[in-house]
C-alpha cells in the first residue's frame, strides 16, 4: 500500500516541473486497474483473518474439550489422574491404567526406535552414496505417510503372530525372571503396541535428526579431520555434539507422535484398563479408549470422563511438540541452505 | 573441541591407533547395520501389503457394497464415495484457508512477531493427535445436530489439513524470488494482484503438491471419523447423514473374525496406500524440478 502511494506521488512530481509528458496510458490504465488502497487493505485483511485461524482453531479445541468435562473436573478434580478404577456402571472413573499405557508403550517405542533413527541419519549425512541417499529419503517420506491404520492392519496380522510364535517365547525363557516379561503369552499386548510404534515413528525421528546434522557447518567437520580424526570422531566430536540438541528435539517430536497415535495402538494393545508389570500383558492406551468407547459412552459422565482424557492428551502434546520445536530450531536457525 | 570432552590419555604408539581404527569400523558397521535393521520391516509392510492387496482386489470391490457376514464378495464403493464426499467437504474448508494463512505469512508477515507466532502454532497443531479434533467437532457439531454426519467428518479432516498446507504454501512462497514480486510492483501491479497473480502463480506447482500432500494424509486418517462421519454399511451421499470412509471401512474389517472382511480390509488398504504413494512421488517429483529449483 506504501509503495503504491509512493508511485503515484513520483509519477505526479515527475510531470508537473518540467513539463514532461504525462504519464504513459499503459501506466494510467495499470494504476486505475483495481488498484484502490481498499482492495488492498481487504485483501491482507482476509489474509490476516485466515493466519488467525489457525489460533482460532487451537482455542476452539481447548474450550470444546474443557466445556466438555466440567462433569468429570468439577466430580473427581485432580483424582481423575490418580484413581486406577474405570467402571462406567457405577460412575467411578480414573484414568491411571491409561496413562500409564500410554507412557509405558510410548517409552518402549523410544527405546526401541532413537538408537535406530539416529544411526540410520548418520548413515544417510555421513557415509551414504549418493544415489542410494536419494532412494533411502523418498522411502521413509513414503513410510511416514502410510495411515496408521495401515500399520495396524500390519501389525494384526503379522507382526503379532510373530511375536507370539518366536519373540515372546525366547523373551519368557531368558529373561522371564525379572517379572518385565513374564505371564501369558498372547501376542497383542504393549509390548506389540511399542514394536509398531518404533516403527511408526522412526521416520520422523530419522528425517528431522538428518535435517539437524545436515545443519551443522562443513567447516566443523573439516576441522576435526584437519586434526587427524577418523570419520567416527568427526561424526562423534563435529557433528554429533554440535547437533545434540536438536537431535533431542527430534526424539521429543517423536514423542509427541507416540504419546498421540490412536488407530495402530488399539489395533494391537489388548484393550484391558489395567496395570500390569508385564510387558506382555494387554493394557490401555489414553487414545484408544477415546477411540473404542466414545461413540458407546451411554451417560453424561461417561463421555465427560472420555473427554477429558482426551483434553489431558491435547494439553501434553502441545507441550511436547512445542518443546521439540523449540529445540529443533534453536539448531537449524541461521544454518546455511542445504544442498542435498 | 569443547573442554569438556574426557579424552583418553594418549598412549604412543600402535595401540592407541588401532583402537581408533577399530571403532571408526564399529561405528560404520553399527550405522549400516541400523539402517538395514530399519529398512528391512519396512520393506517388508510394503511387500507384504502389496502381495496381500494386489491378491485381494477385484473388480466387484470397486462396484458392490458391503454384503452381510457370511456372504462372500461385496466391495468397498460406498467407502470409496464416501471418502470422496468427505475429502471433498475438507479440501473446500482446508485449501482455501490453508493457502492465505500461508500468504499471510509469506509476504505480509515477514519478520514480524504475530507471523512467527502463526508459524509456530501452525507446527504445534500438526502434532495434535487427531482423535482430539475428532472429539472437538463432536461436541461442536454432532452434539447439537443430535446425529453424525458427513458434514462434521469433513470439517474435522479440512481442520487437520489447513496447518500443513499454511507451513508448505509459506515455504513455497519464500522459494519466489525478490525481484518478480519487486518486477511487479514496479510496473504499478497493485499489490494483491501482484500476490495472486505473480508470486503465488509462480509457487503453484509446490503449493498445488502441498495441497496433494495434506489430502493424502487425512485421506488416510480414522481416528477423527471414529465418531463424526461414523461409517455406514449402506449407500450415502448426503451430508447430513453418516457415511461410510474408506479408512474407518479398513478399521471395521480388520479387527472383525471374518477372513472375507479381512480379505476385503487388504485391498482397501492397497487402494489407499496407492493413492497417497502416487501423491508423495508426485510432490518430489514437482518439488525437484520447474522454475523453483534452486530459486531462494
Amino acid at each position: 500500500m506504501a509503495g503504491q502511494a509512493d508511485v503515484t506521488q513520483r509519477t505526479e512530481s515527475g510531470a508537473s516541473p518540467g513539463g514532461e509528458p504525462s504519464p504513459s496510458p499503459v501506466r494510467t490504465y495499470l494504476l486505475n486497474c483495481g488498484s484502490s488502497s481498499l482492495a488492498d487493505r481487504t485483501f491482507s485483511f482476509l489474509m490476516l483473518l485466515c493466519a488467525l485461524s489457525i489460533f482460532a482453531i487451537v482455542l476452539l479445541i481447548l474450550i470444546e474439550l474443557i466445556s466438555g468435562s466440567k462433569l468429570t473436573i468439577s466430580k473427581f478434580g485432580m483424582s481423575f489422574f490418580f484413581g486406577s478404577a474405570w467402571d462406567p456402571v457405577n460412575g467411578n472413573f480414573g484414568a491411571l491404567p491409561f496413562i500409564y499405557g500410554t507412557v509405558v508403550s510410548s517409552i518402549l517405542s523410544l527405546i526401541i526406535a532413537v538408537p535406530l533413527a539416529v544411526g540410520v541419519a548418520i548413515f544417510l549425512t555421513e557415509m551414504c552414496p549418493a544415489w542410494l541417499r536419494g532412494f533411502l529419503a523418498f522411502f521413509t517420506e513414503l513410510l511416514a505417510a502410510i495411515p496408521s491404520v495401515v500399520y495396524g492392519l500390519w501389525a494384526v496380522f503379522v507382526l503379532v503372530p510373530l511375536l507370539r510364535q518366536y519373540v515372546n517365547p525366547f523373551l519368557i525363557n531368558t529373561l522371564g525372571w525379572s517379572g518385565i516379561f513374564a505371564g501369558p503369552n498372547y501376542g497383542i499386548g504393549m509390548l506389540a503396541a511399542g514394536v509398531i510404534l518404533s516403527i511408526m515413528i522412526l521416520p520422523i525421528i530419522s528425517s528431522l535428526t538428518r535435517e539437524v546434522m545436515s545443519a551443522v557447518p562443513y567447516a566443523q567437520r573439516e576441522a576435526v579431520l584437519a586434526l587427524g580424526a577418523t570419520r567416527w570422531e568427526m561424526i562423534r566430536m563435529g557433528v554429533l555434539r554440535n547437533a545434540r540438541i536438536g537431535i533431542v528435539g527430534a526424539v521429543i517430536l517423536g514423542l509427541g507422535r507416540a504419546l498421540g497415535e490412536t488407530m495402530a495402538v488399539t489395533m494391537v494393545i489388548g484393550n484391558r484398563p489395567e496395570i500390569a508389570r508385564s510387558l506382555l500383558a494387554p493394557g490401555y492406551s489414553m487414545a484408544s479408549v477415546i477411540a473404542n468407547e466414545f461413540s458407546e459412552a451411554s451417560d453424561e459422565l461417561y463421555l465427560s470422563a472420555l473427554i477429558e482424557i482426551g483434553l489431558a492428551l491435547f494439553i501434553v502434546t502441545i507441550i511436547v511438540n512445542a518443546l521439540a520445536r523449540v529445540l529443533v530450531w534453536a539448531v537449524t536457525r541461521g544454518a546455511p541452505v542445504r544442498g542435498t | 573441541m569443547a573442554s569438556n570432552v574426557v579424552m583418553p590419555p594418549l598412549r604412543a604408539g600402535a595401540s592407541n591407533r588401532l583402537w581408533r581404527v577399530f571403532a571408526n569400523h564399529l561405528a560404520t558397521l553399527a550405522a549400516v547395520g541400523a539402517t538395514i535393521v530399519v529398512m528391512a520391516p519396512l520393506i517388508a509392510i510394503f511387500g507384504y501389503l502389496l502381495y496381500k492387496g494386489a491378491s485381494s482386489l477385484n473388480f466387484a470391490f470397486f462396484t458392490q457394497i458391503p454384503k452381510p457376514v457370511g456372504e462372500v464378495g461385496g466391495g468397498m464403493a460406498n467407502s470409496i464415495v464416501g471418502s470422496g464426499v468427505l475429502l471433498a467437504i475438507a479440501s473446500l474448508m482446508g485449501v482455501p484457508i490453508g493457502i492465505a494463512g500461508g500468504i499471510y505469512i509469506a509476504e505480509f508477515g515477514r519478520n514480524k512477531r504475530l507471523a512467527n507466532m502463526v508459524r509456530f502454532t501452525a507446527d504445534v497443531l500438526n502434532g495434535v493427535p487427531s482423535i482430539v479434533m475428532g472429539i472437538a467437532i463432536y461436541t461442536l457439531i454432532v452434539v447439537p445436530q443430535k446425529h453424525f454426519s458427513a458434514l462434521s467428518g469433513g470439517v474435522a479432516l479440512g481442520i487437520m489439513m489447513i496447518p500443513t498446507i499454511t507451513r508448505t504454501t509459506e515455504e513455497m512462497l519464500l522459494m519466489v524470488p525478490l525481484n518478480v514480486r519487486e518486477a511487479a510492483l514496479g510496473l504499478g501491479v497493485p499489490n494483491w494482484r501482484s500476490v495472486l497473480s505473480i508470486t503465488l502463480r509462480t509457487a503453484s506447482p509446490g503449493v498445488i503438491t502441498g495441497c496433494m500432500l495434506a489430502f493424502a494424509r487425512v485421506a488416510g486418517e480414522t481416528a477423527p471419523l471414529l465418531f463424526t462421519a461414523f461409517g455406514n454399511q449402506f449407500w450415502s451421499t448426503s451430508v447430513n447423514e453418516p457415511i461410510a470412509a474408506l479408512p474407518l471401512q479398513i478399521f471395521i474389517y480388520a479387527i472383525s473374525p471374518y477372513d472375507e472382511w479381512h480379505r476385503l480390509a487388504w485391498a482397501g488398504a492397497l487402494v489407499l496406500i496407492v493413492l497417497i504413494v502416487v501423491s508423495v512421488a508426485l510432490v518430489r517429483y514437482v518439488a525437484g524440478r520447474g522454475v523453483l529449483k534452486g530459486a531462494s
